[in-house]
């Protein structure tokens, strides 16, 4: 399946894909330091989004979130890339600031956990 | 977005990596809110200081870019930091922090920002014009450039604000464009409001209602600017209002209902009332007292100093503004009036963004709607939002 979305952070990534069907602060919801997701109540909690093709409506909570993003970009604990319903300017910045592919304007309920993503600018790549 | 070729070659890195990082980002927001360009920026305020909310992360990108050789292109202040630089010790705070906190600073100073770590920018030289475009996060010093000067600019985040200081630029939309500066929601004033905190809770209160759109205030007669200083801090922190009108008071009050609004909301006696009581979630015996959130100004010091002077606190009593402010106030022996009575004026810092959650605090009391609101919702602390007069009561009981 091929879908095509616009590019937030121009880029190219492979990897496995880790969906959610909720929003995700990074502030918060993540471990900074383990790239474990540790929110009560979020469908991803206890997923590793590690070199996973992150897949998530839109971000929210506070701006430090870039931050922490750019922090598990310099761990290695990064996602390979991130794809959005409706990017904002937290997940925005996060992904420009650490050099993450991302894209949004894509309907991620076609994607599913554990499929197999190819992000290739602004064209993902579904087996 | 249109880029010029100026713009293209930025991007493309002509201009060395930070500015190439930073227009990136530029565009990348600019793209997400449909901008068609970018317009030059005057000034900017930079938020992500405090080492408790950008931690090592934050840390780590800042170094980056002074250490890639980023400099800001126009006039940038900072926010505060996350202790008072000389006497955290007196706060409680633990060195390591203090250390990763200068660092920090630091850091932002070798990029050409002022290192005025204040909230409060425009009470010691930040200021504006009428319609220039700035780039500031810190969301109460947002409301009153947008309102008291008529000056735009969005709620920037601390990564987008420095982005548009490196560049010198910011995306055009929202608060750029003109339609969007109208009125939406018409307040009208029928409560008798006579300190700052009866502006700061009416502003919490009307917050909570508009979300972000933005309100005009009528039948209400401010008299000094700290009163709607205050209210604006409110407004920002229960809500995401970027800015209001006040009719007879603000200089583009005249224009802001040119539409009908949306809504209209009628603030009496009866909401001011219920406005205390949102923020009052019962605090009997506090374990400290603050002010000064936003920083107090020069002459908010000395109001102070008149209601504490020769009385002795009982409850731990935090005064916060800047450095370049408390100097003014050390010559006019205004803190030494202050701290004669056992509180303690602090710079640079407020209580909301140092570590007080660790210095085992678990109530308190302000005069500021902003202060109540996060010690609550971020840090996790019972507060209870009170007038001045009646904080020196409580304190000096």
């Amino acid at each position: 399946m091929r879908l095509e979305g616009h590019v937030v952070n121009a880029g190219t990534a492979e990897g496995e894909a880790l969906v959610s069907s909720m929003p995700l602060s990074f502030l918060g919801d993540v471990d900074g330091t383990t790239g474990i997701v540790t929110a009560d109540g979020h469908d991803l909690r206890g997923e590793s989004i590690e070199g996973r093709v992150l897949v998530f409506p839109h971000g929210k909570g506070s701006t430090v979130g870039s931050y922490v993003i750019y922090r598990l970009a310099k761990n290695g604990k990064a996602p390979a890339a991130i794809i959005n319903m409706e990017c904002e300017t937290i997940i925005a910045c996060g992904a420009v600031m650490s050099g993450i592919p991302c894209v949004d304007k894509v309907d991620t309920r076609m994607i599913k956990t554990g499929d197999r993503v190819k992000v290739s600018n602004g064209v993902i790549e579904v087996e | 977005m249109y880029l010029t070729k100026e713009e293209e070659r930025a991007l493309d890195g002509e201009h060395g990596e930070a500015v190439e990082k930073s227009m990136k980002l530029l565009t990348a927001i600019g793209d997400i809110y449909n901008a068609r360009k970018l317009v030059p920026i005057k000034s900017a305020q930079i938020a992500g200081v405090s080492y408790k909310n950008i931690g090592d992360a934050g840390l780590e990108y800042v170094r980056d870019l002074a250490d890639q050789g980023a400099r800001v292109r126009v006039f940038s202040t900072l926010n505060p930091a996350g202790n008072d630089p000389e006497r955290w010790q007196e706060m409680g705070v633990d060195e390591a922090f203090a250390s990763k906190q200068k660092e920090i600073v630091e850091a932002y100073a070798r990029m050409d920002i002022l290192p005025t770590c204040t909230c409060s920018p425009y009470e010691i030289s930040n200021i504006a014009m009428k319609w220039e475009h700035l780039a500031w996060s810190e969301s109460s010093a947002v409301v009153f450039a947008n309102s008291f000067f008529g000056a735009c600019t969005n709620r920037e985040g601390g990564p987008s604000s420095l982005a548009a200081a490196i560049v010198g630029k910011t995306p055009e939309y929202g608060m750029h464009l003109n339609e969007n500066r109208a009125g939406k929601v018409l307040v009208n004033v029928n409560a008798k409001l006579e300190s700052g905190t009866d502006y700061a809770v009416m502003g919490h209160y009307i917050g909570g209602i508009v979300g972000s759109r933005v309100p005009v205030f009528a039948g209400m007669d401010a008299q000094i600017p700290y009163q709607l200083k205050m209210m604006g801090a409110g407004l920002a922190a229960s809500g995401g209002v970027p800015m209001f009108h006040a009719v007879g008071l603000t200089p583009e009050a005249d224009t802001a209902l040119s539409g009908k609004p949306e809504d209209k909301i009628a603030f009496g006696e009866e909401e001011l009332k219920q406005a205390y009581e949102a923020l009052d979630q019962g605090v009997e015996e506090p374990d400290i007292a603050c002010i000064g959130c936003p920083h107090c100004s020069v002459t908010g010091l000395a109001r102070i100093a008149k209601q504490l002077k020769g009385k002795e606190v009982s409850t731990p009593t935090w005064v916060f503004t800047n450095t370049a402010i408390k100097k003014l106030a050390d010559r006019a022996g205004y803190t030494k009036t202050i701290e004669k009575s056992g509180a303690k004026v602090f710079c640079d810092t407020c209580f909301i963004v140092s570590p007080v959650e660790k210095m085992g605090y678990k109530s308190m009391i302000t005069n500021s709607s902003k202060a109540g609101h996060y010690s609550s919702s971020f840090c996790g602390l019972k507060s209870k939002v009170m007038k001045l007069t009646d904080l020196v009561k409580e304190v000096t009981k």
